[in-house]
């Protein structure tokens, strides 16, 4: 017995697990004062949630919105604003993939300028810069895309050529593109190295390796990244009909300003079978895709 | 949901995504020609229609939708369009950074990130325990109910239950986005970061839970049976075999979603919720256009430091389990 303990501990490694080292106290204790600071900073309640005012509240809200509003005129409707949200993001990614895949190629540094494709290049400075100039070029269009919400995006073109869905579907294509342009441009920057060699060694030019080099390894996780992201858009496209872009958040804003909680209980409804039906639909075509 | 589980690997910066081998059948899609010139098959028959009803169907989508959301290109052409755009580009600089308008945005900011802080930690309250209860290997599937399951019919059919009733609480709080959730939110409990909190606890705790339920259902089994095999109790193995395997994932996850909340936190200002989201409503209200730029330089430089901040934790705590 007292053999296995020994060797138990010999065995163990040099930090215990039940004696928390200087280090992990330190993050222990900047974790909870940092817990405290927003707990106090957000004005939270435990207490008032917990079976107290808020909680109340909430459950007032709540009883309200019961029962649905399932007129034939309002389900028709709420059916017909469920259609646009999906059109909105079903378009909007597509305007996505359109703007990353025009720009994911120059905001790659291995196809750029750096790396295997580059090694024996002797190439005259200017062109170097040039390539870098695009390079840069294309990474910071892509940061801008997606650092600017694409709720401030709505805005903006909303703003510029009025309300409706278009603005919307623009303004989720717009952002979503810098997202997208991002997450494509780590996976070709992370692309097997070997069948580029390979292809080098039988003297293929720079496009002929895009093509049977590069583009067959990415395309899967172009997909994957692609149906991803259309469900994330589903999403905000309900959020954008709040600034007047159409769809179902547009009449969510109105019935929740017009104090109509059935119907906005209808609608919350359609959201959430539009956004299942979406994941679904995604689920199954990344299986079959990818 | 069936065939949701490669979403893990490919929905978190876990790790870089997934790369295909060459040489299997995933380097192209099934049916699809290959730019190598080859059809690849996959030795099925069965789905060579499928490229063919696929294109239809997304060519009959897109139709639709084009119709459906108004879609007009030349509106951004137009005169109106042009003009109004270019209102707004010129209207952006210069930026202000006149100390008027910035010291007022020392608290929003600050209130943005205690919004996205709180509601991670309130996210991970709730949607552990309920994640737990949606993973199937803890509840109803193998190795660690194999007896209880066989041993008590009533007791299974609960356990069943429990499973089904967490995975729909956790689908009904992830669906809804946490910007609806905010607007009943401000309703029911008022202005201010109280219900931004709220609403991201709540939308977060669907997403963490599922995701935290896919981690949980795919760790090593091995070292769950052996653990089994000394009588160890249920909650022993979950906190000895279950925990130790899954928790830099779950870290990591979370520390991700908790990126997320800190966007998140700084658009529900546009409802009422606080944060710096609600200066940039007012800004963009005014047509304040070079307010707008600083709000949105400033949501950059935060979106960033925070990206960096929680790459470095992540790697530290990654870099220190796998030790």
């Amino acid at each position: 017995m007292a053999n296995t303990a020994t060797q138990a501990a010999r065995l163990a490694p040099p930090k215990g697990r039940d004696f928390p080292s200087a280090s992990t106290l330190m993050i222990m204790a900047g974790f909870l004062a940092l817990m405290i600071w927003s707990y106090v900073g957000t004005e939270f309640s435990l207490r008032g949630l917990l079976g107290g005012e808020s909680a109340a509240q909430i459950w007032t809200y709540a009883k309200n919105l019961f029962p649905p509003d399932l007129s034939k005129d309002f389900l028709l409707k709420s059916g017909y604003w469920t259609l646009e949200t999906f059109a909105i993001s079903f378009l909007g990614t597509i305007l996505a993939v359109v703007i990353a895949l025009s720009l994911v190629f120059f905001s790659s540094r291995n196809l750029m300028f750096a790396g295997l494709l580059f090694e024996m290049e002797r190439s005259r400075p200017w062109v170097r810069v040039l390539r870098t100039g695009l390079y840069l070029g294309a990474k910071s269009t892509l940061n801008i895309l997606r650092t600017v919400p694409h709720i401030v995006w709505a805005l903006i073109l909303v703003f510029a050529i009025g309300l409706g869905p278009f603005p919307g579907m623009l303004a989720l294509g717009i952002h979503t593109g810098g997202v997208l342009g991002r997450l494509f441009g780590e996976v070709v920057e992370n692309v097997e190295t070997q069948p580029i060699e390979a292809l080098q060694a039988t003297g293929a030019t720079r496009l002929q390796i895009l093509f049977y080099g590069i583009l067959p390894q990415v395309l899967p996780d172009f997909v994957a990244y692609t149906l991803y992201r259309w469900e994330v858009n589903i999403r905000e496209a309900v959020i954008l009909g709040y600034v007047g872009a159409g769809g179902l958040g547009q009449q969510i804003q109105i019935a929740i300003s017009l104090f109509l909680e059935h119907r906005l209980l209808t609608l919350i409804l359609a959201i959430y079978i539009i956004v299942t039906l979406v994941d679904y639909l995604s689920a199954s075509l990344r299986n079959r895709l990818v | 949901m069936p065939g949701q589980e490669t979403s893990v690997a490919r929905r978190g910066p876990l790790g870089r995504p997934r790369r295909t081998r060459p040489g299997t059948s995933q380097e192209a899609p099934r049916g699809q020609v290959t730019p190598l010139g080859e059809v690849n098959w996959t030795g099925t028959r069965r789905s060579s229609y499928f490229p063919v009803i696929f294109s239809v169907l997304f060519l009959l989508t897109f139709v639709g939708s084009y119709r459906l959301a108004q879609v007009e290109p030349l509106l951004l052409f137009e005169a109106a369009g042009r003009r109004n755009i270019l209102k707004f580009v010129s209207g952006m600089f210069p930026p202000d950074l006149s100390w008027n308008f910035l010291s007022l945005l020392g608290r929003p900011i600050l209130e943005t990130i205690q919004i996205s802080l709180m509601g991670t930690f309130m996210a991970v309250a709730i949607g552990f325990p309920i994640g737990l209860l949606a993973t199937s290997s803890l509840t109803f599937k193998g190795i660690l109910n194999e007896r209880e399951m066989a041993a008590s019919r009533p007791r299974a059919l609960l356990h069943r239950a429990s499973y089904l009733l967490a995975r729909a609480v956790l689908s009904l709080f992830r669906t809804i986005p946490e910007f609806v959730w905010a607007f009943m939110f401000v309703r029911a409990v008022g202005l201010g970061p109280f219900p931004g909190v709220l609403a991201i606890g709540i939308s977060y705790a669907g997403m963490l839970g599922k995701v935290y339920s896919e981690i949980l259902d795919h760790v090593n089994p091995g070292p769950l049976e052996a653990l089994q095999a000394t009588g160890a109790s249920k909650l022993t193995i979950i906190l000895y075999g279950l925990m130790p395997q899954a928790l830099p994932n779950v870290v990591s996850y979370t520390l991700y979603r908790w990126e997320c909340a800190v966007r998140a936190s700084a658009i529900l200002g546009f409802v009422g919720a606080g944060g710096i989201g609600q200066q940039l409503e007012i800004s963009m209200r005014m047509f304040n256009f070079n307010q707008v730029f600083t709000l949105v330089a400033i949501l950059f430089v935060m979106v960033a430091g925070v990206d960096a901040l929680s790459a470095r934790v992540r790697r530290a705590i990654m870099g220190r389990e796998r030790i």
